[in-house]
């Protein structure tokens, strides 16, 4: 795969390389133009040329074959992230132009220059990559930090369009794609049915990657945010079903009702045992962490091992690898977080941030390459029908399915979500890949086209103007506020209220099943998966505890005009303040008075209100500095200032 | 009444309620209510049962059922605009709804809720997991954040304030009461 990637990196580099090295460059380059012509990287010819060039022992020779595969991931690598600091160097341009568009220009700029450079066609993505390597990253990153609250709230409305909504687009694109094929004019006579519902199960669907590079700017409501997003990791299942099932159904000579009714089986089969792979892996990793109290360095890598191999074996066996990865992050995560150390979740978030974020940079640059080449037949008016029909029957889709859910759903999608919802089907990388692995026939260049197309056409028109459309709109942002105490208590109020009329009404609704899943968990689950089962926490104490910390710590820094270091001090809960530096003797009676000053008035900070003690803080100092107006050694004013910090910790 | 007709008319239909022990027809005690299992495990069971029975009556009769489970309708968007100002509020309203969990709160019914109640109802949903202190510094931040007059109690103002931001209407219905 490498040496179809960096073909012409390398022939970049061996040109500055030979340059620097004084050989002949245009040799070099006509040597490693045969290599590319041939498709081996036989190094017999090369070897020749270097023994001929000097039979003496050369000081400084040139290995390039030894490293080649890890040198070109590593330097496009490279590129995307330079590419990223790039942009964001310059204010303006991320506002208005999304990342991903701005990515693939990057991408079609790179696959222009090569393309110019070499008349080839620049490297290709190839699918193995994408599907193995680049996309689970991101997925992974969607499924664990997925906000499940309203992901489950709303569970019904996401299967419904990740499920429904996907078979409507498929089979609705693929037959007007038929009609507009029986159109003589347009000279396409040839591609069948059964091509062309091949091609709108792949073209159908929604692209999570797409949608997150999107969305994450645009901060619309969360269940906006969550419906959208659902669907497009959701409807995974549907095109793993639709695609194979087409295919299957190209190698068979005939097809009988039998094989659809198989193919409508196996749908549930890929999405239920997805489902099940994922919950399988999940609970093992649970239990596995369970038991890392001593070894913590490794802890992170049990979460990336776990749910790596829940998708791989989702995919051996055919079933939706995305279904999987998802199921298994949210279940993990619950009892993995309580498991391991505070540094371990920290190391796994950041870590998973990269991951996603340079697998996303990559997959754009690649559609932008790979969009320059021969690989297209550009077919015009089947190219434009298919762009017209994805809008259209995306629009078709949601409102229809929106009528259904509102009339049954309490919850309902107002008109302004709905528009956004239709307009947010952005199409992806995943396309592109499946499109990439049809088998050869005679139109495949015409389909590759259209899907490139549309691709395009999907994020970088839509991607750009969806930002402004949200606005003019008017649709509710998510709010910025932050979690509180009393929020979270109400929330888990109203759980239980809502829990126990449910069962005096007699009407098993999501809070009823919610109830027993808890039960269920409290009973049976914590037992195995937590390691210390007696200090299992609500939500409400995490939550708790999590402020108090972070107010400490804002305490301190208020109250920390110098020294950051010994910010650390302050969160140890020790008796006394050790690692303070003593002050100087003559000013020790000063200190005295501060610190009784201190002890008497800071003696249950934590029940005032965070308010009045940012007051009493900002009087302390100035109180101090009016009394050490004339002391004019700083650093007895630092420590000082130290010292009172950390009586401030200590009481906290 | 005329608001909840539909709806009366519907758990009529549904017969087995969970109502009409060994009393006449119609008619339930607490210990019917407290008969369903689910709401034995419920930490708020006993508060919900409560409420049922507003001015500490033994008995309820079906139309102060109905009374009590009319808070849960969904909201009807389109009756706001036709309303009839002189018209008492519908019991579905997000005021009303809010009303009644405020009530699950204030046990002793003075319109406020103090630290003491606080606690109370967070011994029972968070309780045998942290220790006595923590329930109360809990309780204490969670008072803090929503009183704001600074009377050490939260008003059913306050109340409705803290809880602008969350969608009641929507989380306090049930469907099939629509």
């Amino acid at each position: 795969m490498a040496h179809r990637l960096g073909l012409l990196l390398p022939l970049l580099l061996g040109q500055l390389c030979s340059q620097l090295l004084g050989t002949s460059g245009n040799s070099m380059l006509h040597y490693w133009n045969l290599k590319a012509e041939n498709g081996s990287w036989g190094s017999k010819r090369i070897q020749d040329n270097a023994s001929v060039a000097s039979a003496h022992t050369l000081l400084f020779s040139l290995d390039y074959q030894h490293v080649q595969t890890p040198f070109e991931i590593t330097l496009w690598i490279m590129l995307a992230s330079l590419a990223k600091i790039g942009f964001h160097l310059c204010n303006k341009i991320p506002t208005v132009v999304p990342e991903s568009c701005l990515l693939i220009f990057v991408g079609l700029i790179m696959g222009g220059l090569i393309y110019s450079l070499n008349d080839k066609s620049p490297p290709v993505m190839n699918s193995d990559i994408f599907f193995l390597y680049l996309l689970p990253p991101i997925v992974l990153d969607a499924g664990y930090f997925m906000p499940s609250r309203p992901f489950f709230e709303n569970i019904g409305t996401i299967l419904l369009y990740a499920v429904v909504g996907t078979m409507w687009n498929a089979f609705g694109i693929g037959l007007s794609l038929y009609g507009i094929c029986q159109v003589k004019l347009f000279n396409l006579k040839d591609v069948s049915l059964l091509h062309n519902l091949w091609f709108g199960s792949l073209i159908a669907a929604v692209d999570p990657v797409a949608v997150l590079s999107v969305f994450e700017e645009i901060h619309v409501n969360e269940k906006l945010h969550i419906l959208v997003f659902g669907e497009s990791l959701l409807n995974d299942a549907v095109t793993v079903v639709l695609y194979k099932l087409f295919k299957s159904f190209s190698e068979m000579p005939s097809i009988k009702s039998l094989d659809i009714l198989a193919g409508i089986g196996k749908f549930f089969l890929v999405g239920i045992g997805g489902i099940f792979i994922g919950l399988l892996f999940g609970m093992i990793a649970a239990f596995t962490t369970r038991f890392t109290k001593t070894i913590r360095v490794i802890e992170p890598l049990f979460v990336f091992l776990y749910s790596y191999l829940s998708y791989l074996t989702a995919e051996m066996f055919h079933l939706s690898g995305i279904v999987a990865i998802i199921a298994c992050a949210m279940s993990m995560k619950r009892y993995v977080e309580a498991n391991i150390s505070q540094k371990s979740h920290t190391t796994i978030k950041y870590f998973m941030k990269m991951w996603s974020s340079v697998s996303d940079t990559l997959i754009f640059i690649f559609l932008g390459v790979s969009t320059i080449g021969n690989n297209h037949e550009w077919n015009w008016p089947y190219i434009c029908f298919t762009v017209i029909f994805c809008l259209i029957w995306r629009a078709l889709g949601v409102l229809v399915l929106t009528f259904f859910v509102n009339k049954c759903h309490v919850n309902t999608v107002t008109r302004k979500d709905q528009f956004i919802i239709a307009y947010g089907g952005l199409r992806g990388a995943i396309c592109f890949s499946l499109v990439f692995l049809l088998p050869e026939f005679s139109r495949k260049k015409l389909f590759i086209a259209a899907t490139t197309v549309v691709i395009l056409f999907t994020v970088i028109v839509q991607g750009m103007t969806i930002r402004p459309l949200v606005d003019l709109l008017d649709v509710t942002k998510r709010g910025e506020t932050s979690p509180t105490v009393s929020e979270q208590i109400l929330i888990r109020f109203f759980d239980h209220l809502l829990a126990g009329v449910e069962d005096i009404s007699g009407h098993w609704g999501q809070y009823y099943w919610k109830d027993k899943l808890e039960y269920l968990n409290s009973k049976y689950l914590q037992k195995i998966l937590l390691r210390e089962y007696d200090q299992a926490r609500s939500s409400i104490v995490l939550l708790y505890e999590k402020l108090e910390r972070k107010h400490a710590i804002e305490l301190a820094e208020a109250g920390q005009l110098v020294h950051t270091p010994s910010s650390t001090s302050l969160l140890r809960r020790h008796g006394t303040a050790k690692s303070v530096p003593s002050p100087a003797p003559q000013d020790q009676d000063i200190m005295d008075n501060i610190q009784d000053l201190l002890a008497t008035n800071l003696y249950r900070v934590r029940r005032m209100c965070p308010r009045l003690i940012r007051q009493l803080i900002q009087l302390t100092h100035s109180v101090l500095k009016s009394y050490l107006h004339s002391l004019t050694d700083s650093r007895i004013l630092s420590s000082i200032l130290t010292y009172r910090g950390a009586l401030l910790g200590v009481n906290i | 009444m005329k608001k909840v007709g539909t709806s009366s008319l519907a758990l009529q239909d549904r017969g087995g309620l969970g109502l009409g022990g060994p009393g006449r027809a119609g008619d339930g005690s607490r210990m019917d209510l407290q008969q369903i299992g689910a709401l034995a495990v419920n930490p708020l069971g006993d508060r919900i049962i409560d409420s049922f029975f507003p001015d500490g009556s033994l008995r309820l009769d079906f139309p102060g059922f109905v009374r009590v489970l009319a808070h849960f309708r969904p909201v009807d968007e389109e009756d706001d605009g036709n309303r009839d100002p002189k018209e008492p509020e519908p019991l579905n309203s997000r005021m009303n709804k809010l009303r009644f969990a405020f009530q699950l709160y204030d046990l002793d019914r003075d319109g406020k809720i103090s630290r003491h109640e606080m606690l109370q109802a967070l011994r029972l949903m968070v309780g045998v997991q942290v220790t006595e202190e923590q329930l109360e510094s809990i309780a204490d931040r969670t008072v803090q954040e929503a009183d704001e007059d600074g009377d050490g109690a939260v008003s059913f103002l306050e109340f409705a304030k803290s809880l602008e931001k969350m969608n009641i209407e929507q989380k306090m219905s049930i469907r099939i009461l629509k």
